[in-house]
């Protein structure tokens, strides 16, 4: 018999309503803004947008508020959100060669056109701890330097000498999948893995990039070039036509070069991994770019030995929205199915002790 | 079929994309000025919004291969008919529909001769204001550009 519970409504708010105080904290202390979140915890914002998969800095930063900082929270939030809104139209296809760089590191080529770029990066610092910031001290204005030549892209070099292959086609006549539109299936065409990689939990993917440079479906990457900067974004408008630019947005890409493969018909190149991320987070597009290479085992016919090569565990896990409503959802209330193992339980050990009392009683009469 | 369309498009098309292009990259401040320069504000009436939605932004698998679903993007966008019959469209990234709305009166304006010249110096302020963002943020980038020297083991 399934009997329904009611109650605790009042419980509910009184919670919610304890955790909107919580969530502002100390009333003496000013209240943060959104702009102050999207300025000072930029990459916090980042995140949230890559995951939650929605472009908008001032709602991601609100969700990062509304969730105290929770990231999987706030992108469950943002996520919320995107499903109340029309879906206007797919935009062109944005064109990473004419980024606005904001920095470009290549690990293949020292001097390459447009040089190496460092931009506004963790490298190079020490992680240590910053007092002066405690402080609030001055921070200095950027240093200002000539703009060079034209930031090259990495994969044309060498794919001029014809050493790497090319950027990804899709077999003849494949349709673009949305995965915001149909139901995962597995085998999982390239397209649709890069879309959900590009949403995928950033800790997951790190992780399962690791696990790929520690032999777990080796790859043996090199970082062709990592980008940063911002790409206009295009819309077609049938009205009218033609395309008209919605603005630009910022993204990190990474071309991932790997080691080579060739055949009876085909010369050794260099493959590829490739990662394109909303926001600034290298990390991200670089664990992304490593475990797209890792899932091209269809491609290369390489056996799939290692878990960043199974499409099917990797695709099907690395979303955190997912992923946290199936774990926390166990906090939820069972009873009535905890009521009915524990009746299960309890009719298993009374037959295990009769079973127990009746050979013990057997064997004591064997005894006498 | 869509390079076809691009062929097409007539240098009026042209001047009027670059146009929606800075609009869409105009700040509420900057059209609100605009706006209240008008001399004679224009009779607009609505046609579709101003609404928020969303466009999914598309990639190119490996920079420049074919194309996958990044993510989406939310964006507002707007249809006005002026009296005097032109259609304006206004669309930008982001959640602000009055700036969607103004966006498309302008677009509406710059097709009429009397107010094209106030439409283009708006254009030519958002320019010339993004122009100077994107050089100094160049200019910025450019002083981490690493200068390698190679130490010389020299003979001596």
């Amino acid at each position: 018999m399934y009997v329904a519970v009611k109650g605790g409504e009042a419980a509910i708010a009184n919670a919610h309503r304890l955790l909107a105080d919580r969530r502002r904290g100390d009333r003496t202390l000013p209240s943060i803004t959104i702009q102050q979140v999207v300025e000072q915890l930029g990459l916090a914002v980042d995140r949230v947008m890559a995951e939650a998969s929605l472009y908008d800095r001032e709602l991601a930063a609100l969700a990062v508020r509304q969730a105290r900082g929770d990231m999987i929270e706030a992108i469950f939030i943002l996520r919320a959100y995107r499903t109340t809104l029309p879906r206007f139209g797919y935009s062109e296809p944005v064109d990473t060669a004419t980024m606005k760089v904001e920095r470009r590191v290549s690990a293949t080529y020292k001097d390459l056109p447009g040089g190496q770029l460092l931009g506004p990066t963790f490298d190079y610092t020490h992680r240590l701890l910053d007092p002066s910031l405690i402080d609030d001290a001055a921070v200095e204005e950027p240093a200002l330097k000539e703009p060079g030549e034209h930031v090259m892209r990495v994969s044309d070099i060498l794919d001029g000498e014809g050493l790497i292959e090319g950027d990804g086609r899709m077999p003849e006549g494949h349709i673009m999948g949305d995965l915001t539109r149909e139901p995962m299936e597995f085998p999982m065409a390239r397209d649709l893995r890069l879309q959900a990689l590009a949403r995928g939990d950033e800790g997951f993917l790190l992780a399962l990039a690791y696990s790929t440079q520690r032999g777990y479906g080796r790859t043996h990457p090199f970082v062709g070039e990592v980008r940063i900067g911002e790409v206009e974004v295009e819309l077609d408008l049938p009205e009218l036509g033609f395309a008209v630019s919605l603005g630009v947005v910022r993204v990190t890409e990474c071309q991932m070069v790997n080691q080579f493969m060739g055949s009876a018909k085909q010369p050794p190149q260099f493959t590829r991994g490739y990662g394109l991320v909303f926001g600034q987070s290298e990390r991200k597009a670089m664990s992304m770019s490593l475990v797209d290479r890792a899932l091209r085992t269809d491609e290369f016919s390489e056996d799939i030995v290692a878990p960043a090569q199974d499409q099917e565990f990797v695709i099907s896990h690395a979303d955190n929205v997912q992923a946290t409503g199936f774990v926390e959802h166990l906090k939820l209330p069972h009873y009535v199915d905890f009521q009915a193992e524990l009746d299960l339980v309890r009719r298993m050990r009374r037959d295990y002790d009769a079973a127990r009392t009746g050979s013990q009683d057997g064997m004591k009469e064997a005894a006498e | 079929m869509m390079d076809a369309k691009l062929k097409q498009e007539s240098p009026p098309d042209m001047a009027r994309k670059e146009g929606m292009r800075l609009l869409a990259r105009a700040s509420f401040e900057e059209l609100e000025a605009a706006w209240d320069a008008l001399g004679e504000k224009p009779d607009v009436s609505p046609v579709r919004g101003p609404e928020t939605g969303l466009v999914m932004v598309r990639g190119r698998i490996g920079g420049g291969g074919d194309a996958f679903n990044l993510g989406e993007a939310t964006v507002s966008r707007a249809t006005i008919r002026l009296s005097t019959g032109e259609i304006g469209h206004g669309q930008l990234l982001g959640t602000d529909k009055a700036s969607a709305r103004l966006a498309a009166i302008f677009d509406a304006l710059f097709q009429r001769d009397a107010d094209r010249a106030a439409v283009e110096a708006l254009h030519r302020q958002i320019a010339s204001r993004i122009e100077a963002e994107d050089r100094r943020s160049a200019e910025e980038t450019a002083a981490t550009r690493v200068d390698f020297f190679t130490m010389v083991r020299g003979d001596d």
